[in-house]
């Protein structure tokens, strides 16, 4: 083998070793790689129960409510298959609407209640996240759960 | 066809072209960016969710991809310069990293003020695109550090060109984050399956200033080469009977 063919066997031997030891440790890291947990995974228990996490999806239509002459406010958020609602005091990003993508921080409080401490606005890509369109579509097709008031019956495991 | 490599790949051959070359990558791509500039604040409507804020991807988004695009030019010249020997190759890489340096922070800069209005934040930790751009920000300092702290300059290409390889990861990362993990930041819309997400009265502008942007970069690229090629020459002949002929240059 001339020098030349060493040099690029040497390279793309590496870079196959690094591209391996790359894909192992974004698999491990994978839980905290994903910046939200989608709802149905919530409802399923599937998220972080030790600490805060992130939660994503759409809030629902109409489902927004403000207490007269404060800041609280109370919405659900849904992935089109299970939804919860969420309690947030504070000032909300201009692009938070109804029917828009959001990602809300916090805790799971009784009652199965988000208790966000951060809403941060979701704009889609046509100018819905394709994770968020994803779970929707994947949802739609198949159409298990009808939305109800508060936590929907839902069965998450179908997906 | 091999002469074609051959000859581009000697110094004074590349110092020449790329004078030739500069400027008529930099008249197109003002033009492109000008054209841009104005389609996109006036032509352009507004966007059904975002407003006018919307505008800013103009410069946000051929930032970001020149952010990326910079990279692999450094990496894949460190590695032809690695495999083949070829110091012109080291020259380019080396003459690539800061402006991809300046695009990358050009595109986290414009991130974060388009970020806080229409996300309600400046940064967040914990998004994968935003930090894998900000990773890219750092390689390429590092890159930079590394060449400036080994005084020989073979030495310095060989070890910073197997740092710019190890880093390429980080590009892929960049690219896919939206799609392989949940993110703040919107999935791709350019590049979506069945033609990109956007009105067209929006799109033509974009793919200007992206073009523009394009030329731009190559252009000051080029003239990047040739400050490198002459202070890594400067011990030769050629270089010496260029700055003592009458016509200098």
């Amino acid at each position: 083998m001339k020098p030349r063919q060493q040099r690029m066997l040497a390279l793309g031997l590496a870079a196959i070793g690094i591209a391996i030891a790359a894909a192992f440790t974004l698999r491990a890291f994978q839980d905290n790689m994903m910046f939200f947990v989608e709802i149905s995974d919530v409802v399923a228990g599937n998220y972080p129960k030790q600490r805060n996490f992130r939660i994503g999806g759409l809030v629902v239509d109409g489902s927004v409510e403000r207490e007269e002459g404060s800041m609280d406010l109370r919405f659900r958020v849904t992935d089109m298959a299970c939804e919860i609602p969420v309690s947030y005091v504070g000032v909300l990003p201009d692009l938070f609407r109804e029917g828009q993508g959001v990602v809300a921080h916090g805790r799971l409080g009784e009652e199965g209640v988000f208790v966000a401490d951060k809403i941060l606005a979701k704009h889609d890509e046509n100018y819905m996240a394709p994770e968020v369109a994803e779970s929707l579509a994947k949802h739609v097709e198949n159409k298990t759960a009808p939305l109800r008031d508060g936590v929907s019956e839902c069965n998450p495991n179908d997906s | 066809m091999w002469k074609f490599f051959h000859q581009l790949a000697s110094p004074p051959h590349f110092y020449r072209l790329a004078a030739v070359l500069s400027p008529w990558l930099a008249a197109p791509g003002i033009a492109l960016i000008a054209y841009g500039v104005y389609a996109g604040l006036f032509l352009a409507p507004m966007d059904y969710q975002q407003g006018d804020a919307f505008r800013i991807i103009y410069v946000h988004v051929p930032s970001a991809y020149l952010s990326m695009m910079a990279y692999m030019i450094m990496a894949v010249s460190g590695g032809i310069g690695l495999i083949w020997r070829i110091k012109l190759s080291h020259a380019v890489a080396a003459a690539a990293a800061p402006l991809g340096a300046a695009f990358t922070f050009l595109a986290l800069a414009t991130g974060s003020i388009w970020g806080r209005p229409m996300w309600g934040t400046w940064w967040e930790w914990g998004d994968p695109r935003l930090t894998s751009e900000l990773i890219l920000l750092f390689l390429y300092f590092g890159y930079m550090a590394l060449r400036a702290a080994i005084d020989d300059t073979a030495k310095a290409d060989k070890a910073s060109a197997v740092l710019a390889l190890v880093g390429v990861v980080n590009v892929v990362i960049v690219h896919y984050s939206v799609e392989w993990w949940s993110s703040l930041h919107q999935g791709q819309t350019l590049m979506k399956k069945g033609g990109p997400a956007m009105d067209p009265a929006m799109l033509y502008p974009l793919l200007a200033m992206i073009l523009g942007f394009t030329l731009l970069f190559g252009s000051l690229l080029l003239r990047r080469v040739r400050t490198e090629v002459l202070f890594r020459e400067r011990r030769t002949r050629w270089v010496r009977e260029m700055i003592l002929s009458p016509e200098g240059s």
